[in-house]
């Protein structure tokens, strides 16, 4: 192994491995393959070398359609939400110093449905609300929704500093209030609504048009940055509070910011295609068994996680009998054994 | 100034908690969108005559009132039996589960298989809330010395979460299906067929029965493994004994009444409070409370909301204040 890189950039600093550069580069590398497969296969054919193609320009009109108003921004959806999944995700995780903490399990998914199943609910797609409302009523109420079970999940945690395992169960209880007041806004919705309201509630991708791609590149293009530079205190919040204390990190700030910045991207990514499960929460850990670090790396799991999605959603679209299964019904059946796995091996790493 | 200490014995406490019952089930036939004064509810259950109030109250106060103590039971008494076997103050049928095993079960009974046969869907919800509480139990088993609060709340979030995605995948192609399904998943005891209370009464009586068996082992086992086994007590068996109590309760419930949160989590801390560490008292206790909220709860639903807020959530609601109080309690340890 050759020794790591630093890169600096005024007073933040990383430093990079080899290894995570090359399993990064790798993972970016399939993830644009599978993106361009994404795009290409469907009802109707087109070859990679024409997706590409079209992409930078050419292409016959046909394909221009299919490829822009239809394929391109569920695609684009899927890369924006995974790459926020998986980034928030890993903040998560590196806050409750468990592999298995994650929006999802942890109320803040929920907390984004609610705000977003209680705009669907009251007219926001086609009823008393529409145009711009709509549009973008789902996912603002979404974030509003994260953001505050986010603010509840640290202000309950906190009793003199935040302690993980506190953490974890405080999220299990809001994520249950949460998720009965998401079925309690379908029962009082009419049954359209209702539908449309349980398929988002799965995680879909099947009905994005370019309308969610803004919101969701948008919100990851401002807050990745800002994750990314506050990530540089992540590091030391691995040892415990005292030994952080040491290195100068401010221990509650630094876990206060990290929770909202995980919670609005997790929000972010609800509010586009509903909560698609467990990307957030094995993303982390596929990164860091990869690169063999001893936390999650970020921007590796936002890679990851980009492609985890792609590569569900290209499953679910290509595969006969799967077509038209919500991409978050595969992300749950293939994400629970793996959580109930992590659980086993944790336990017995306890007894040894 | 000396302070006079009243002692009151626990069967005192069992009569009165007996009587809060009665009166609280008098409220729920009695009090609604519509009072009706008790003289009327009286003559409509021993002498009916057909007039609007009567076929209120025989049609929909009664079956509702006495599904609601029957589910109360079930689940107060269930709630204990967890929390005592996986020695974790916060194990409850819904976190940890099993409420959604028994609902994966009947789901599937329903859409996939067509079954519209309520003996048949009420086996479905035993099965899978046998399945169910067996993963829980197992799981946390792994790594031998039972497992702490936190690993085991998380193994119920997956088991959950797994069965939620298939459900929804499952309730989705079927607009039928979906339309059942979501008044059912949120918890009532409101609008169920009342013929469900004269199909579940047998199976909540056998499981409190047998949870009501299961409480000298308990106490037992509350001594730890080892301790239990030098007594000479059959710990396997005594674990056995409580899941098949905490099986029939639970599938029962929720094959009734859809999954209802919390209200196995927070009783018996209630119920602790006044019966002590023996799980004798304890049981019995956490049941009759279990059903005074839940109809407490549904009550106060249909006062505030005109029965538009189902009891499953106002229990969830209820029960998150004293759940998070419950976690930020110094010294979380095991029971």
């Amino acid at each position: 192994m050759t020794a790591p890189k630093v890169i600096s950039l005024g007073p933040a600093a990383w430093t990079v491995r080899p290894r995570t550069l090359a399993v990064v580069t790798l993972a970016a590398v399939a993830l644009v393959l599978v993106a361009a497969l994404n795009i290409g296969i469907g009802t109707s054919h087109i070859g990679l070398g024409d997706v590409l193609k079209t992409l930078f320009g050419g292409g016959t009109a046909r394909e221009r359609g299919i490829i822009f108003d239809l394929r391109m921004p569920r695609t684009l959806t899927a890369i924006g939400v995974g790459a926020a999944l998986g980034l928030s995700g890993a903040l998560f995780q590196t806050i409750a110093r468990n592999p298995l903490a994650s929006p999802d399990i942890l109320g803040i998914t929920w907390g984004a449905g609610v705000g977003a199943v209680g705009v669907i609910v009251a007219g926001g797609t086609g009823g008393q609300v529409s145009g711009l409302a709509s549009t973008l009523g789902v996912p603002l109420a979404g974030l509003a929704g994260g953001v505050i079970a986010g603010i509840l999940l640290y202000a309950l945690s906190w009793r003199r500093g935040i302690d993980g395992y506190r953490l974890v169960l405080i999220g299990i209880a809001l994520s249950a209030v949460g998720y009965n007041l998401v079925y309690w806004l379908l029962t009082i919705g009419d049954v359209d609504n209702a539908a449309r309201a349980t398929t988002w509630i799965v995680g879909s991708l099947a009905d994005v048009g370019w309308e969610s791609v803004a919101p969701v590149l948008l919100a990851l293009a401002v807050l990745a940055p800002v994750t990314l530079v506050a990530g540089h205190t992540i590091g030391g919040l691995q040892f415990g509070d005292d030994t952080a204390r040491g290195l100068g990190i401010r221990v509650d700030a630094a876990r206060g910011t990290l929770l909202l910045l995980g919670a609005a991207l997790a929000a972010v990514a609800t509010a586009a295609a509903g909560p698609i499960t467990f990307v957030a929460l094995a993303t982390p850990q596929i990164a860091l068994r990869l690169v063999r670090s001893a936390q999650p790396p970020l921007f590796g799991s936002m890679v990851l996680g980009a492609l985890l999605t792609v590569g569900a959603d290209f499953v679910v679209r290509v595969t006969p009998g799967l077509s038209g299964l919500p991409v978050g019904v595969l992300t749950a059946i293939l994400g629970a054994p793996y959580l109930i796995f992590l659980f086993i091996r944790s336990r017995k790493e306890e007894r040894a | 100034m000396s302070t006079v200490e009243v002692r009151v014995g626990k069967a005192t406490v069992g009569a009165l908690l007996a009587t809060l019952l009665a009166v609280i089930c008098v409220a729920s036939i009695a009090l609604g969108a519509r009072s009706i004064p008790l003289g009327v509810v009286w003559d409509a259950i021993f002498h009916p005559t057909g007039v609007p109030d009567h076929l209120i109250v025989r049609s929909l106060r009664v079956p509702r009132t006495l599904l609601g103590v029957l589910a109360g039971l079930a689940l107060g008494a269930a709630g204990a039996l967890m929390q005592g076997h996986t020695r974790n103050p916060l194990a409850d049928p819904g976190l940890l589960g099993v409420t959604q095993g028994a609902a994966f079960a009947v789901v599937l009974a329903v859409v996939v298989l067509g079954i519209d046969d309520l003996y048949a869907f009420i086996w479905f919800g035993f099965a899978g809330a046998l399945v169910a509480s067996a993963v829980v139990f197992l799981l946390g088993a792994v790594g031998g010395r039972g497992a702490t609060p936190v690993t085991l709340a998380l193994a119920g979030a997956a088991v959950s979460a797994l069965l939620n995605g298939v459900i929804s995948a499952i309730v989705l192609g079927d607009d039928c299906g979906m339309e059942t399904y979501r008044f059912w998943h949120v918890g009532s005891i409101a609008g169920r067929d009342p013929a469900m209370i004269g199909q579940i009464a047998p199976f909540v009586a056998a499981g409190l029965l047998l949870a009501v068996i299961n409480t000298p082992g308990m106490n037992t086992l509350a001594l730890g493994d080892d301790v239990a086994v030098a007594l000479g007590r059959r710990v396997g068996r005594t674990r056995l004994l409580g899941v098949v109590a905490i099986t029939l309760l639970t599938g029962a419930a929720v094959a009734a009444c859809g999954p209802i949160a919390f209200l196995g989590l927070l009783v018996p801390h209630f119920a602790r409070a006044i019966s002590g560490p023996d799980y004798r008292w304890l049981v019995p206790f956490s049941a009759v409370l279990g059903a005074i909220l839940l109809l407490a709860a549904d009550l106060l639903g249909r006062v505030v909301a005109s029965d538009n807020l189902e009891v499953g959530i106002m229990l969830a609601v209820l029960g998150v204040p004293v759940f998070v109080h419950l976690v930020r309690k110094k010294g979380l340890a095991r029971i």
